[in-house]
């Protein structure tokens, strides 16, 4: 099949494409833009290490085709620092060190980016349900939710 | 992923012509085609997205009910307040799929076309007593969704037939929707329990129930409906209801449990559905 042109928003940058139908916006993210942020896990949506932002709403990128993306506004872990300062939440894992092999991490970030754009005032059980689609392997969730809850209450000091 | 030819129509008319060709499948939101495809169990030539195509999705009121276009996606049946209030048992099932990631392109149409007997927002359309709109070829038609579905993975659907949108009455006094399940997120329905009631001083008058993961397709448990229409619930009362919702099954047994084992949480998780339904309806 041959491919198709499309235009693509990525983090705010234009990127006119050629792109095969059957290619995945994480192959179309990680393999054509060299945008390597975004974790290819298990690939099945299971696993939320793929996650991008999608006109503001956080989606698992291996469950999208790319060319079905043209036109949206597609953020990933890359494009979350403003003027080289790093997004709360990117800080608070910083801080917290919440995480470990760091695999999980940008899926976890940019889906707790979404959240916190869509309600920062939610309990740490709430958090931790809304990111039921996240898995880390390593070791566990305490240190991540820890992340989660000190960028939530810096999101809303400064709301 | 085999290659396809890749389509996006931006009318019903020209999807439907093209869904009508051998070997076309259907792109909603894609949560089920495309990881089908990644593992060949899907290997459409023509894949026909629906995403282009105006109208198909959002929540509207119609007459007294509303209707929810098919490719509404299930995160905003989720948070719809207008579901959550009057069709609690359709936003609880669409909050049990997947993630909010795979919900934010998951659609309603896709999950009840994709005809799994455990997709998780059946059993509450089967309660819910809702009717699907069917556009073809041959124009438009609609079937009560108890009428749908014919096996797993099967439909009345014929070639180039696509579902539009589905149409709810008004509410029922009460309905919730129970899944059994293992993982808190991100599992399959064990077997899912949905019940919507009517009531009228502290009377039943009507009651509909539907049981997904527990037959060849989803079904309704109708003698366990007729035993609750015109009475008040009593403990009795429930454990009979159980029993006939239970008898009304035809489980398997899988990696996930045991047909015994489904059996039996029918009859518990359908009393405490319709208890719960009920309670609801008296607030």
């Amino acid at each position: 099949m041959a491919k198709l042109p499309v235009t693509l928003t990525v983090n705010g940058d234009e990127y006119d494409l050629l792109i095969e139908p059957r290619k995945t916006l994480l192959a179309v993210l990680r393999d054509t833009l060299g945008l390597t942020g975004t974790k290819e896990g298990c690939s099945t949506g299971d696993c939320g290490a793929c996650t991008v932002i999608v006109d503001g709403r956080a989606v698992t990128s291996c469950m999208v085709l790319g060319v079905t993306a043209a036109g949206k506004a597609i953020t990933t872990v890359e494009g979350l620092a403003v003027d080289g300062e790093l997004h709360p939440v990117q800080q608070a894992f910083i801080d917290t060190g919440g995480y470990q092999c760091g695999f999980c991490t940008p899926g976890f970030i940019v889906a707790s980016k979404a959240l916190l754009d869509e309600n920062p005032n939610r309990t740490e059980e709430e958090f931790r349900h809304a990111l039921g689609g996240n898995i880390c392997r390593c070791t566990g969730y305490t240190k991540i939710l820890e992340a989660v809850m000190q960028a939530a209450e810096e999101v809303q000091a400064t709301a | 992923m085999k290659s396809f030819e890749f389509f996006e129509p931006t009318t019903l008319a020209e999807a439907s012509r093209l869904f009508a060709a051998e070997h076309a499948q259907l792109l909603a939101g894609g949560t089920d085609l495309v990881i089908g495809m990644k593992a060949r169990t899907e290997t459409p030539q023509s894949v026909i997205s629906l995403q282009k195509i105006a109208g198909l999705a959002g929540i509207t009121r119609y007459g007294g009910g509303v209707s929810i276009g098919a490719m509404t996606k299930v995160r905003d049946i989720e948070v719809s307040d207008e579901i959550r209030n009057g069709y609690t048992a359709l936003a609880e099932g669409a909050a049990e799929i997947g993630s909010i990631q795979i919900r934010n392109l998951a659609t309603l149409g896709g999950n009840i076309a994709h005809a799994s007997p455990a997709a998780d927002t059946v059993a509450a359309l089967l309660a819910l007593d809702a009717q699907v709109d069917i556009a073809g070829a041959n124009g438009e038609r609609s079937v009560p969704i108890d009428a749908l579905f014919t096996g797993p993975g099967q439909t009345v659907l014929t070639p180039g037939e696509i579902i539009t949108r589905f149409r709810l009455p008004s509410p029922a006094s009460g309905s919730h929707y129970i899944k059994h399940k293992i993982r808190e997120v991100m599992d399959l329905a064990f077997i899912g329990v949905a019940a919507a009631v009517d009531m009228a001083d502290g009377t039943i008058t009507g009651a509909r129930i539907g049981l997904a993961a527990v037959a060849p397709t989803p079904i309704r448990a109708m003698e366990a409906e007729g035993l609750l229409a015109g009475k008040s619930l009593t403990d009795a009362l429930l454990a009979e209801v159980g029993e006939a919702a239970a008898a009304a099954c035809s489980p398997i047994s899988d990696l996930r449990c045991s047909a015994e084992h489904r059996r039996e949480m029918v009859d518990v998780l359908t009393r405490r559905t319709v208890q719960e339904a009920v309670a609801r309806a008296q607030v």
